[in-house]
């Protein structure tokens, strides 16, 4: 069983949502990165998504573009995102999705990119400009190394295209919270609620949601119907404001505890 | 030959495709329907003549540059006058039929990237014949470079957004457009004014501006008898060349050249030569060549002409590169400013420094051609708005 499927397990078992921080990696620059997966494995993270920096991130909003600038700025490729998976790997069990878009790994080579990053232990794969019109330029070769690739839905997407999507879906689903880039608006818990409950019904993956969850308050009134909450820009901005300072990582663990403290609902 | 291209899913050969985030998926799908049904529909053909006729002023006149072909001494030279159009270039050709299709889709809100200006003007000027809400983003950078075109959107009622991310030019205003439609894309219209974009738009403006080619021909052959030897075109993003070329396609005896922007020339790297020196990637929705590094981050593009500063180029060129269909070349700003004074001071036609490309291109092949060969050109637009550039090019004080 993969390390995704037993994390989702084991916290159905125990009545809890998964906790999914997302930061850029290479933010501030790669060694930190490797810390900060410690810091929010050990705060209670139950995945842990990674996202690729790239120059053009046409999906996010002016936080995590900042990010991905200043991850591009230490020098960080895709090589050294699947680096820091390997040196993690070292010591962790945490499942590790990598998120971002898709030229990076196009110009990496798909193949050689699926060995990489199956060798590294990646746990799956989510690319926000790789639509399911186009996956089949890649999913048989990640299906190949077993890396399940994550599926998006937004609340534009229609019903018939939700259950066709939700059926086929691999790993977890990625729920968008809101019509918009990433860390622009707050969600709206009621808003999603009945969507989200019948999406459960439509997929044998868990569904997780993301994009404008940004206190725990936001995380506790999802956790009640979602099996995963995303956390992206809130902790963004966290790593943003005090970059390499010593006490980023203690406010970044303090704020991910009360985080997973919702998810147990 | 037997072109078909895109295939239904909008893919030119390897090229093409739509590769944006979910969100937008939907609205691509119903404008991918919306625009087959109006395809098809003989009374949405007969709504885009009646403005192109009447509004546009077309059809744009066939110019045979008399002196300029003397003066060359080789090919005849034969500009096709897309400067002529109401607005000064070729655009318009296209934001005519996307506001149109953006009327009969029900939509109020219309938004576009620009570089040069040009494109947002052209859709700044159809939202305020059909009374539509206007948003345009435009680079920072582009919005000192062409201050005219930013005053002339403001007074056509178009809110301009200044964009700072990147390099505050044409890439980033277009990764703020798809942003600000990510956002607003249930009443929004996303008006792309390139061959570029996720599909149907490569498809879309294409059939837009293939008016240019359409009328072009017929021109030719009422003036010569006989099709050109090779059409010529500048490329950024490529719509003023895939219009002028798309409806010579099927005429094998017919060169298609495409003329990108060397900037400080190809060597240095300042350049925005996508095809020339690019490699294939995935970007603004569609897969295409790109300047980028080895890691797949995008590269800044250079040229002296806002209109081509940009790092990718539509996929629909790529695919026609690759199956050695069309041709593409490079020239320097030197080479197009050069050409552009070439135009202004034996023709008396100040072109667009986008199309002085094209010219300065003319300029280097019509000597070596034989006086009974035809070079049919695009003048895609005309200079006014360059003024400025030309005069800091020229250490003129203005």
């Amino acid at each position: 069983m993969s390390r995704l499927q037993h994390t989702f397990d084991e916290l159905k078992k125990r009545g809890e949502a998964a906790l999914i921080p997302f930061i850029t990696a290479g933010d501030p620059n790669p060694q930190m990165t490797l810390a900060l997966i410690r810091t929010l494995a050990a705060a209670g993270a139950d995945v842990i998504e990674l996202g690729v920096p790239f120059s053009d991130p046409m999906a996010d909003g002016p936080t995590i573009q900042a990010a991905s600038e200043r991850a591009l700025a230490a020098g960080t490729t895709l090589a050294t995102v699947l680096d820091i998976v390997t040196q993690a790997r070292l010591e962790l069990q945490i499942p590790l999705v990598l998120m971002g878009y898709y030229n990076p790994v196009f110009r990496y080579g798909v193949k050689r990119f699926a060995a990489d990053a199956a060798t590294a232990g990646v746990d799956g794969l989510l690319l926000v400009d790789l639509p399911p019109e186009e996956m089949a330029e890649i999913k048989p070769v990640t299906d190949a190394v077993g890396i399940p690739l994550i599926t998006l839905l937004a609340p534009t997407t229609p019903p018939e295209r939700m259950r066709r999507l939700a059926a086929a879906a691999q790993g977890y689903i990625y729920y968008v919270s809101m019509t918009g880039v990433t860390g622009t608006q707050a969600v709206t818990p009621a808003a999603i609620r009945d969507t989200v409950v019948q999406l459960k019904t439509m997929t044998q993956v868990p569904v997780a949601v993301g994009f404008g969850i940004t206190t725990a308050a936001a995380a506790l009134e999802v956790a009640e119907f979602a099996d995963a909450v995303v956390v992206g820009s809130a902790l963004v901005n966290i790593i943003g404001k005090y970059g390499t300072d010593n006490g980023m990582l203690e406010k970044v663990g303090s704020f991910t505890k009360a985080l997973k403290q919702s998810c147990r609902k | 030959m037997s072109y078909d291209y895109p295939d239904e899913r909008g893919h030119f050969g390897q090229y093409g495709g739509r590769y944006v985030a979910e969100t937008l998926m939907p609205a691509l799908l119903e404008l991918e329907q919306a625009y087959a049904e109006a395809r098809n529909d003989p009374e949405f053909q007969k709504e885009i003549d009646y403005y192109l006729k009447n509004y546009v002023g077309r059809p744009s006149p066939l110019y045979f540059a008399e002196r300029l072909t003397a003066e060359l001494g080789g090919a005849k030279v034969y500009l096709k006058r897309e400067d002529l159009n109401h607005t000064g270039a070729h655009k318009v050709n296209n934001t005519v039929g996307q506001i149109l299709l953006a009327r009969r889709m029900g939509k109020k809100k219309v938004i576009a990237e620009t570089g040069a200006g040009q494109h947002g003007v052209a859709t700044a000027t159809v939202a305020a014949l059909f009374g539509m809400e206007c948003e345009v983003f435009m680079g920072t950078e582009d919005i000192r470079r062409q201050s005219l075109n930013v005053f002339r959107m403001k007074l056509l009622g178009a809110k301009v957004t200044g964009v700072t991310s990147g390099t505050a030019t044409l890439k980033d205003a277009m990764n703020d457009a798809l942003r600000h439609w990510v956002t607003h894309v249930r009443d929004t219209f996303y008006v792309i004014g390139t061959v570029a974009g996720p599909h149907p738009y490569p498809l879309m403006v294409r059939d837009f501006q293939a008016v240019i080619g359409t009328e072009a021909k017929e021109q030719i052959l009422a003036a010569e008898g006989r099709l050109p030897d090779v059409a010529v075109a500048c490329i950024g993003g490529g719509s003023n060349a895939i219009g002028l070329f798309y409806p010579f396609i099927g005429d094998s005896e017919v060169g298609l050249l495409g003329v990108e922007a060397a900037g400080l020339g190809i060597e240095t790297g300042k350049h925005a030569a996508s095809l020339g020196a690019g490699t294939p990637g995935v970007l603004h929705g569609n897969k295409t060549s790109l300047l980028q590094d080895a890691d797949g981050q995008i590269q800044h593009a250079h040229s002296i002409s806002a209109g081509l500063d940009y790092p990718g180029v539509g996929p629909e060129h790529a695919h026609l590169q690759d199956i050695e269909r069309a041709c593409y070349v490079a020239v320097t700003d030197d080479e197009a400013l050069a050409a552009f004074r070439k135009l202004t001071e034996i023709e008396g036609i100040i072109p667009a420094l986008e199309s002085a490309h094209a010219i300065a291109q003319v300029i280097k092949m019509a000597p070596s051609m034989s006086p009974d060969q035809i070079i049919l050109v695009c003048l895609s637009g005309r200079g006014d708005k360059d003024i400025n550039t030309v005069a800091q090019a020229m250490k003129v004080e203005l």
